[in-house]
């Protein structure tokens, strides 16, 4: 068997002497979607942001689609080439946030050409296209032209998805994709990344969605206080949750 | 911002003047000279720095020198150095200049300097002499060096039309009397006892409170008693002459060449009774200065020039005189209004750059660039600008002095040392505009970008300064429309700008409410269409900001989203 295309092991994190992370491991094959969840608290963000630096973990290894950082005694003498590297690692990851953080300066299209055209040296004609291609693919086609202050949140977040795709990236990742968003309007987003999921997509997902959750991912993690707590199928967590703290959880939910 | 109503006449120098001219030894250099055109300037800036640098190249080409540059205030200065009703420059000490350049052999050539200006200009090598008015004294005989007397006079005492005449200064004690700052007379009435002082900017306003009856009397010399207050009928010399004034030119310390061409030249001018014709003509001719020069009483000449003074300020200007007026000025205005636009742009140019580079710099530098940056924006921020433009322009030039090493000297021309003031002066303001527009962006945005694989810099470039850029409009707008205003200072490094016009029409026209309000308008009216284009600019930029059918207004920007 290939190795994963994602592997963290032992990742810790602290803020301010707060231990956040507490020695995480995960592993996800290509083509999975894998819904962390988790109460409010348990890192499962910081574990997400971690893993494309924009955290930068104290200690651990993390590697994705052949780039590998080793990170041990990183918060201490981070070494010069780290942020070349975490450059190099975050070419491979395209990033969801849960306020879409779209470029209100910029059109819908323009939005989605800006890494090609200025990380990647694109051509404009070319970016236009992709990019084009992009939101039909979301279902944007015909909002190409508008700002993300005249669209609603569903929009802005499938413009944003468009966004991080346009990087032809091995794996998404989302954090909490879907937690500003009007109920009406979480669908349309879930939609998007079911339809990518089976076009054969890597995803990790910070949720808090447990319909989508059990739906659509192939496995879910359940963390609590920095660690993974218990990784399970997605029926089996819901029916038959090994662990007491993910019962209590979950029950909430029932 | 400061507004210049004139300049008052005859002043002493106050004392930060001594420090300034510990000067050079007043090397000729030409940028002294003023309003040349743009593409000259540059060149100028160039061969200024060029020759701060290597001093000795340009020392060699001082033999040939044939010009005679004699520097003084012309505002408000009567019936020394002004310009008349007709905006030519005239007055008794013009002519002697004249007079005393053809015979030694120059070719005059006037520079304006503001009075304070008037000695550090001599350290800066602007002019080659000063002529105005100026009283030589012991304390000053130190700081530069004196010509013989061109001028002795005495100071004349000036009250209400009526009043019993006084013999003695003492007779004044209880009574309000008005003066010049910083002039001799005030010096004199300081020292009686008993005397109310009221020290005056403008020589007019002090004769008029005693027609008024606001002060009892003025003392002043005689020849501003002579043309400011004898042509009024409700006033009245009084009592005998008090004291006695000797005026010099100065040159700069060690000019002692200079100097003793022109005792020389003036000795001469003397012997052949020019002195003489002159003052006579200027109606000057008392019996103290013939006594001085031992020369007959008698004027030699009649007092044209005098006359035709009195003349041109006796009509009463109604409406329609001063429109005539104004408009007989529009060449001045219009080129004091194009220098002080071209003045107010560069500068704003100069203060974005390095306001930008500035709050980059504190914002995203380093410890010690962040540290440079803000010791920069506190200092500039914390002084007045007006003393960043002498320390610019005066004190520059006397730099080696400073480092002991006297060559050394930095000579902006004053175009330059203008825009380089104002521009360094509001980097400062807008650096912190800047700043404050960067830290505004929400940092999930900086964070998208890093995520789609952008650099920091081109997150920064792409990303969160285009977005800071519309924040920081409005207030980079309204930091232009006080930069224009704050031009006016610049009339203090020799520029005619707009308040350097207004300090000529109305200081030769004594009319300041309607040049006032005329050049108000001109300021006024140059700057609305800045504030128009900033409108404008900000409407077309908030467009992204809107949603269908909604008037643009605040920049809507996403909450920062983090858990």
């Amino acid at each position: 068997m290939e190795s994963p295309l994602l592997s963290v092991q032992d990742l810790y994190k602290s803020f301010d002497e707060t231990p956040i992370l507490q020695g995480v491991s995960l592993a996800v094959e290509k083509g999975d979607l894998v819904s962390i969840i988790g109460p409010s608290g348990c890192g499962k963000s910081t574990f997400l942001r971690c893993m494309n630096f924009l955290e930068i973990p104290d200690a651990g290894r993390i590697s994705i689609a052949g780039v590998t950082i080793d990170c041990r005694g990183l918060e201490d003498s981070p070494p010069k080439d780290l942020e070349a590297k975490a450059h190099e690692l975050r070419q491979r990851v395209g990033m969801v946030f849960q306020q879409f953080n779209l470029f209100p300066h910029m059109t819908i299209l323009e939005n989605v050409m800006l890494a090609p055209t200025v990380g990647r040296n694109v051509s404009r004609d070319d970016a236009r296209a992709s990019g084009n291609r992009l939101l039909e693919k979301v279902g944007l086609e015909s909002f190409a032209d508008r700002y993300p202050s005249q669209m609603s949140g569903g929009q802005q977040q499938r413009a944003a998805i468009a966004r991080a795709l346009a990087m032809n990236p091995q794996v998404m990742l989302y954090d909490e994709p879907t937690s500003a968003l009007d109920p009406e309007l979480v669908a349309e987003v879930l939609t998007v990344m079911k339809q990518l999921d089976a076009e054969g997509m890597t995803q990790i997902v910070v949720t808090h969605e447990m319909r989508f959750a059990r739906d659509a991912s192939d496995y879910i993690v359940f963390m609590e206080g920095g660690r993974i707590v218990e990784i399970s199928d997605e029926d089996e967590i819901f029916e038959n949750p090994k662990d007491e703290r993910t019962a209590r959880f979950l029950g909430r939910f029932q | 911002m400061k507004v210049e109503i004139g300049k008052p006449a005859r002043k002493r120098f106050v004392q930060r003047d001594q420090v300034e001219c510990l000067a050079q030894g007043g090397q000729p250099e030409r940028s002294g000279v003023m309003r040349k055109s743009e593409g000259k300037r540059v060149v100028q800036f160039l061969l200024v720095v060029f020759a701060a640098i290597f001093p000795f190249v340009t020392a060699g080409a001082q033999g040939a020198q044939e010009v005679l540059r004699w520097g003084a205030d012309t505002d408000s200065n009567a019936p020394y150095g002004f310009y008349n009703a007709d905006n030519e420059l005239t007055g008794f000490e013009y002519d002697i200049i004249q007079a005393l350049a053809k015979e030694m052999g120059r070719k005059p050539e006037f520079v304006q300097n503001d009075w304070d200006g008037l000695i550090a200009g001599l350290g800066r090598g602007m002019y080659d002499l000063v002529i105005c008015g100026i009283e030589i004294t012991p304390e000053k005989a130190g700081e530069v060096l004196f010509s013989n007397p061109y001028y002795v006079t005495f100071e004349q005492f000036v009250d209400l039309k009526g009043s019993p005449p006084i013999t003695s200064l003492d007779q004044l004690s209880g009574k309000e009397i008005g003066t010049l700052d910083q002039t001799a007379a005030l010096t004199m009435i300081e020292a009686t006892p008993g005397v109310v002082v009221r020290p005056y900017e403008q020589e007019v306003n002090a004769y008029q409170d005693v027609a008024n009856g606001r002060i009892f009397g003025v003392l002043l010399d005689y020849p501003i008693a002579k043309y400011y207050a004898a042509p009024n009928p409700n006033l009245q010399f009084s009592g005998p002459p008090f004291g006695q004034i000797t005026y010099g030119m100065a040159f700069a310390k060690g000019n002692t060449a200079l100097q003793m061409e022109v005792n020389r030249a003036l000795q001469s001018l003397v012997d052949k009774g020019i002195m003489r014709d002159i003052l006579s003509k200027w109606g000057l001719w008392t019996a103290t200065i013939a006594g001085a020069f031992g020369q007959p009483e008698t004027p030699s000449l009649p007092d044209t020039e005098y006359k035709s003074f009195v003349a041109s300020h006796a009509e009463q200007a109604t409406l329609w005189t001063r429109l005539q007026r104004y408009a007989t000025n529009w060449k001045l205005l219009l080129d004091a209004t194009i220098l002080t636009l071209q003045v107010s742009i560069a500068g704003m140019c100069i203060a974005i750059g390095a306001g930008f580079t500035l709050a980059i710099m504190r914002v995203f530098g380093p410890w010690p660039l962040r540290w440079l940056a803000t010791t920069f924006i506190e200092v500039v921020r914390g002084t007045p600008l007006l003393i960043q433009l002498y320390i610019i322009f005066y004190g520059l030039p006397n730099l080696g002095v400073v480092i002991g090493q006297p060559d050394v000297g930095i000579k902006l021309p004053p175009f330059w040392a203008g825009v380089i003031g104002l521009g360094l002066n509001y980097a400062a303001y807008e650096a912190e505009n800047y700043r404050a527009g960067l830290l505004a962006i929400p940092r999930g945005q900086m964070e998208a970008a890093r995520a789609l694989g952008l650099t920091h810099s081109q997150g920064l470039r792409f990303v969160v300064i285009p977005q800071s850029f519309r924040l920081v409009l409005p207030p980079v707008t309204n930091d232009f429309i006080s930069l224009l205003k704050d031009s006016s200072l610049v009339s203090m490094v020799t520029l005619i700008d707009l308040t350097g016009a207004y300090n000529r029409i109305a200081t030769q026209t004594f009319d300041y409410f309607g040049t006032g309000l005329l050049v108000a308008a001109i300021y006024l009216l140059i700057g609305l269409p800045f504030v128009r284009l900033a409108r404008w600019t900000e409407q077309r930029l908030a467009v992204d900001t809107r949603r269908p059918g909604q008037r643009p207004g605040m920049f809507p920007l996403p909450r920062t989203g983090r858990k």
